[in-house]
C-alpha cells in the first residue's frame, strides 16, 4: 500500500490561492479513478477536482471555505502499489497546508449549536484525522469545524419532531383511541394514525391530541396564533465561496471607487415598436430579441465617441487602459449569487448574435459551467433587473472597470409632445462612473449618446 | 304535480332513516322522511321489537307450563295455564304502536316532515312519492338523498311465501299457535322464533343446510343453545336442505341425497335477508354495488355525489344499531361536521334461549386477523347470580392481544347476557386492557362479575374458579 497525495492544481492566470467549496468524499471513502473529490473555486469559476487514482481517502487538506495555496496538499489517499509519496516520507514530511485540528475543536463547540439551528449538518471534516499541524489558521472565520457550507438540509437531530416523544405503533396497527377522542380528532381534522398515544398500550388521550395539535401549530401548520407568534431563531451562515467573492468585490469597489451615478429617462416607444416588429418578422429564425442586445448595440456605438468608457483602471499603478473592443459584462443572478459573464467583442455582433451569446452565457453561469474566461475580462458592464428594474438604481462598478450602465423598468407614462400629452413608453438608465477618471460632463454626454441611439432606433442600424 | 324542495330527503323511516331525520332536525338541516308503512321500519314493526315481545310472552308461558307440570325446583305450581295468542299479539301490537308513534313524535318535535307514501327515485336529486292508498303523487327535490330502504326476508324460489310458507313477518302475526312448525334456517331469526313457538306449544323442527346451528358463531358459544334446544324438544335436521312443498309436507334432502318429508302446518323460511334494492327506481341511479348491497365508503357515500346509503341496504351486518349510527353520522356530515363510520366493534345479540352476545373478535377471528391473542372464559356455573336465576349454563369469554392486553373481543352465552353488550362494546371502544376490566369493581351479585372474572382469568388469576 502506498500514499498518494493530490495537490491543489495551478488553475492558471497567476492564481496563488484556491478556495475549497465542496468535498464530495470523506476520509474512509473508497474512490474510483476519475471520481470527483472536491469542488474548488478561483475568482469566479468553480472547478471539479477528479481523482487520478483509485484508493481510499485518508485525509482532507482543508475544510470548506478554506483557501489553499496552489501546490498545497488537497487530499491524501491510500492506494495500491507505491503511490506518489513514500511511507517514511509521509510520516516525516510536515504537510504544507492549513488544516488545524486543535483550533477546530475549540471553535466547534460554541458554534455547533448555532449551526445546528441553521440547519447545517456538522461536517465530518472536523473529526477527520487531519494531517499534522504546520501553522495556525490565519482566518478563524473559515475554520473547518465551523463550516456549514450553508447547507439547506435540515438536521433531524437538532429539531426533534413534536410527536417524536412516544414510540409510534407498529405498521398496520390501528390507532387506539376512545370514541370521544376520535370525534374530537375528526372535528380538528387530525388523522389519528399520526398521533402518538401516551396511554396504556399506546391509547391516544385528549392530552395526546392537544400535544399533537400544539406541535402542528408550532410546526408547519397555519393556526391563527402563528401570525403574531414571537420568533426566536438565529441563523448563522458562513459567507464562503462565490458569496464571499461577491462580498469582497463589492467592498473593494465601494471602498476604492468614488461612484458618480447619473440617471436619465429614455423614450423607448420607437425602440419597443421596432423590437416587436423585428421579433414578428425574424423571431422564428433568429430568436426573439429583448431590449438588452439593442442596448448593447447602443453602448457599442456610443463607445466610438467615448472610448474612455471601455476601460480598466489599475488604481495601484495609476494606469488606465482603454480598449478598442467592447467586452460587455452582463450582470446575471444565479442561485449562488451575482455573476458577470462577458460578451466578448460585442462591437462585432449584431443584436441577434448578442442575444444568443447572452442566453448562452446566462445559462452557463446559472448552471455553474461558465469557464473562467467567460467570467473575466469585461471592459464595461450592463446590469438589468428586468421587470424588477425599479425607477432608479445605483449600480456598483465592476472594478476595475470605470462604467456600469443600469436598466430600469419600462413604464407607460404621460409625456408632453408638441404641447399635447401623449402616452409613451419610458425607461430610465441609471449609470455609475468612476469619478476619478470620468468627469461628470463626459459621463452625461455618454449616457445622452446612448439615449440618442435608443430614441431613434434606426440609427442603431443605419450609419 | 306538487313539488317540495328540501335539503335532505331520507327514503325509509326505519332505525337508520328516522335517526338520520332526528339528527338532521337537531342540527338545523331541512329534512323530509318518506315512508310508505308505519315509521320504525323492520325493527319496530316486524323485527326486533315484536319478536322480543313474542319471545318474552313465550318464556312466561313456558315457565307456567313448567310450574303446571310440577317440575319447577322453585316449588311453584299453577293449574292448567293457557295462552290466548291473539291477545298476546294485540299486546305486542300495542308496544309496536307506542314505539312507532313515538318515532313520529320525535321527528315532528325536530321539525322533520314525514311524507307518507312509497318513493320512486327519478334521479339523484328527485323522488316521486305516491300515497299508499293511491292518489296524487308529489315530487320532492333535494340536495342530499339518503337511501335507507332496508332489507327483505330472502324468499326461496321453490318455496315462495304464501299459504303455509311464512316469513319472519308472518311468524310475528299468527293468531294461533301452529301444531307443527318447520323452521328453515338455523340462523338467529329461525332459532329465536323456533324456540318461541316451541315454548308456545308447537312441535318445532329446524332444518339447516350447514352442519350445525348458528353457523356464524363458534361451536363453544353455540353449545348451550344446542343443549337448550334438546331440552325443549326442538328437533334438528342438520346438513339437510329443503326441496319444496308437497301439499302439507316439506320435502327434504340430506347431504347424501336421501329424501324425506316433514309434516307441517306452517313453514317459517328464515334463510337470511337481502337489501331492498329493487322496485323503487334505485336502478335508475346505476350506483356501484357490493354484491347484492349498495357499495358505500366510510362516510356512507355511494358512487353518486350527495347520494348516501345506510343500514341493511349497504349489506352486513344488518343490524338496527349499525343503521342508527350510520344515520346519525350522515346527518352530521351533511350538517358540515367531519365524521367517519369507524366503530371499533358492532355488537350482535341472539335472543335464543340462552342468549348469545358478541362484540369484536372471536379467538379464531383474531387469529385470522394476524393478532397474537389470548382468550379466557368464565362459566356462569361459578356465578352466584346466574344460579339464582336458573341460568348457570353459559360463560363469558374475553379475547385480548397477548402483547399489550388490549381487549379485542367479548363473547357470552347465558340467560340475560344481552344486557352485557354495552359494557363489552364500551371496553373495546375505549381501548381497555384486561387489567382495566379486572380492576373495575363489578357489583355483586350480578352476571357482570363473570366479565371481571374472565379478564382476571386471562391474566392468570381468576378468583372464583
Amino acid at each position: 500500500m502506498g500514499i498518494h497525495v493530490i495537490k491543489m492544481p495551478d488553475l492558471g492566470e497567476g492564481i496563488a490561492e484556491v478556495e475549497v467549496v465542496a468535498w464530495h468524499v470523506q476520509p474512509g471513502d473508497t474512490v474510483k479513478e476519475d471520481q470527483v473529490l472536491a469542488d474548488v473555486m478561483t475568482d469566479k469559476a468553480t472547478v471539479e477536482i477528479p481523482s487520478p487514482v483509485a484508493g481510499t481517502i485518508t485525509s482532507l487538506g482543508g475544510a470548506i471555505g478554506q483557501s489553499l495555496a496552489v501546490g498545497a496538499e488537497l487530499i491524501r489517499l491510500e492506494v495500491e502499489g507505491a503511490g506518489n509519496l513514500s511511507a517514511a516520507k509521509a510520516r516525516q514530511e510536515p504537510v504544507q497546508s492549513a488544516a488545524p485540528t486543535a483550533p477546530a475543536e475549540e471553535v466547534a463547540e460554541p458554534q455547533l449549536e448555532a449551526l445546528a439551528h441553521a440547519g447545517a449538518p456538522p461536517q465530518a471534516v472536523a473529526a477527520a484525522p487531519a494531517p499534522s499541524v504546520s501553522k495556525p489558521v490565519s482566518n478563524p472565520a473559515s475554520n473547518p469545524a465551523s463550516n456549514p457550507a450553508s447547507s439547506r438540509a435540515t438536521n433531524p437531530a437538532a429539531r426533534p419532531a413534536p410527536q417524536g416523544a412516544a414510540p409510534m405503533r407498529a405498521e398496520g396497527d390501528k390507532p387506539l383511541a376512545p370514541p370521544a377522542v376520535r370525534q374530537r380528532a375528526w372535528d380538528l381534522g387530525v388523522e389519528l394514525q399520526f398521533v402518538s398515544g401516551s396511554g396504556p398500550a399506546g391509547r391516544i388521550t385528549h392530552a395526546d391530541l392537544d400535544a399533537h395539535v400544539e406541535g402542528r401549530r408550532n410546526g408547519a401548520g397555519g393556526g391563527s396564533d402563528e401570525r403574531y407568534a414571537e420568533q426566536h431563531g438565529e441563523h448563522a451562515t458562513q459567507v464562503i465561496g462565490l458569496r464571499r467573492k461577491i462580498a469582497e468585490k463589492m467592498q473593494e469597489a465601494k471602498r476604492n471607487i468614488p461612484h458618480f451615478t447619473y440617471v436619465e429617462e429614455v423614450d423607448v416607444t420607437e425602440l419597443e415598436a421596432l423590437r416587436i416588429q423585428l421579433n414578428a418578422r425574424y423571431g422564428a429564425e433568429r430568436g426573439k430579441l429583448t431590449l438588452l442586445p439593442l442596448l448593447m448595440r447602443a453602448v457599442v456605438l456610443a463607445l466610438r465617441s467615448y472610448p474612455m468608457m471601455s476601460a480598466r483602471y489599475d488604481d495601484e499603478h495609476n494606469l488606465l487602459t482603454t480598449y478598442d473592443a467592447a467586452h460587455i459584462g452582463i450582470a446575471a443572478q444565479t442561485d449562488n449569487g451575482l455573476m458577470v459573464p462577458v460578451v466578448r467583442h460585442a462591437e462585432s455582433r449584431d443584436p441577434w448574435s448578442s442575444a444568443a451569446e447572452i442566453a448562452r452565457l446566462a445559462e452557463a453561469a446559472r448552471s455553474g459551467r461558465a469557464s473562467r474566461d467567460e467570467l473575466t475580462g469585461s471592459t464595461i458592464t450592463i446590469t438589468s433587473l428586468g421587470a424588477l428594474g425599479g425607477i432608479v438604481t445605483t449600480p456598483v462598478i465592476n472594478r476595475p472597470e470605470v462604467a456600469i450602465v443600469g436598466v430600469n423598468r419600462i413604464v407607460d407614462r404621460p409625456v408632453i409632445r408638441d404641447g399635447a400629452m401623449v402616452a409613451r413608453k419610458m425607461m430610465n438608465l441609471s449609470s455609475s462612473f468612476d469619478h476619478r477618471v470620468i468627469d461628470g460632463m463626459v459621463a452625461a454626454q455618454f449616457v445622452q449618446a446612448i439615449r440618442g441611439y435608443l430614441e431613434f432606433p434606426a440609427t442603431l442600424f443605419v450609419e | 304535480m306538487e313539488t317540495i324542495n328540501t335539503t335532505l330527503l331520507i327514503i325509509g323511516a326505519g332505525p337508520g332513516g328516522y335517526i338520520a331525520g332526528i339528527r338532521a332536525g337537531q342540527l338545523g338541516v331541512d329534512a323530509i322522511v318518506v315512508e310508505g308503512a308505519q315509521p320504525g321500519g323492520t325493527c319496530l314493526n316486524i323485527g326486533c321489537i315484536p319478536s322480543k315481545a313474542l319471545i318474552h310472552a313465550a318464556d312466561e308461558y313456558s315457565k307456567a307450563v313448567t310450574y303446571a307440570a310440577q317440575e319447577s325446583p322453585l316449588g311453584i305450581t299453577v293449574d292448567s295455564p293457557r295462552i290466548d295468542l291473539a291477545r298476546t299479539i294485540a299486546w305486542k301490537d300495542g308496544i309496536v304502536k307506542r314505539l312507532t308513534g313515538g318515532v313520529g313524535a320525535l321527528l315532528k318535535k325536530q321539525g322533520v316532515r314525514v311524507v307518507h307514501g312509497w318513493a320512486r327515485v327519478l334521479d339523484g336529486k328527485t323522488v316521486e312519492v305516491t300515497p299508499p292508498a293511491g292518489g296524487e303523487p308529489v315530487r320532492i327535490r333535494c340536495e342530499h338523498l339518503l337511501l335507507a330502504s332496508g332489507s327483505h326476508p330472502v324468499e326461496l324460489p321453490f318455496m315462495p311465501f304464501g299459504g303455509p310458507v311464512i316469513s319472519s313477518t308472518g311468524a310475528l302475526s299468527q293468531d294461533s299457535v301452529p301444531r307443527r312448525l318447520v323452521v328453515v334456517g338455523a340462523g338467529y331469526i329461525g332459532l329465536e322464533l323456533g324456540i318461541a313457538y316451541r315454548k308456545l306449544g308447537a312441535q318445532v323442527t329446524v332444518v339447516e343446510a350447514a352442519e350445525r346451528i348458528l353457523p356464524a358463531y363458534d361451536a363453544d358459544l353455540v353449545k348451550p343453545v344446542a343443549n337448550s334446544l334438546a331440552r325443549l324438544g326442538v328437533e334438528l335436521r342438520l346438513a339437510t336442505q329443503v326441496a319444496g312443498m308437497e301439499g302439507e309436507r316439506v320435502k327434504l334432502r340430506d347431504a347424501s341425497g336421501v329424501e324425506g318429508y316433514l309434516e307441517a302446518d306452517k313453514v317459517l323460511v328464515a334463510v337470511g335477508r337481502t337489501p331492498a334494492t329493487t322496485g323503487w327506481g334505485l336502478e335508475n341511479l346505476m350506483l356501484d354495488m357490493a354484491g347484492r348491497a349498495l357499495k358505500v365508503d366510510a362516510q356512507c357515500r355511494t358512487s353518486m355525489r350527495n347520494v348516501w346509503a345506510i343500514g341493511d341496504l349497504t349489506g352486513e351486518p344488518m343490524l338496527a344499531h349499525r343503521a342508527m349510527a350510520q344515520g346519525e353520522m350522515v346527518a352530521e356530515i351533511i350538517a358540515g361536521k367531519r365524521r367517519e363510520f369507524a366503530p371499533a366493534a358492532i355488537p350482535a345479540v341472539c335472543y335464543t334461549d340462552p342468549e348469545i352476545v358478541v362484540a369484536g373478535l372471536s379467538p379464531s377471528e383474531a387469529a385470522a386477523a394476524g393478532i397474537d391473542a389470548i382468550a379466557a372464559s368464565f362459566p356462569f356455573s361459578a356465578n352466584g347470580r346466574a344460579m339464582t336465576i336458573e341460568g348457570t349454563d353459559g360463560f363469558v369469554r374475553v379475547v385480548a392481544r397477548k402483547d399489550n392486553h388490549v381487549i379485542v373481543g367479548w363473547q357470552a352465552v347465558g340467560v340475560g347476557v344481552s344486557e352485557l353488550a354495552g359494557g363489552f362494546t364500551q371496553s373495546i371502544e375505549l381501548g381497555a386492557q384486561l387489567e382495566d376490566v379486572a380492576r373495575t369493581i363489578h357489583a355483586h351479585p350480578t352476571l357482570g362479575e363473570a366479565v371481571q372474572e374472565a379478564a382476571l382469568r386471562a391474566l392468570g388469576h381468576a378468583l372464583h374458579i
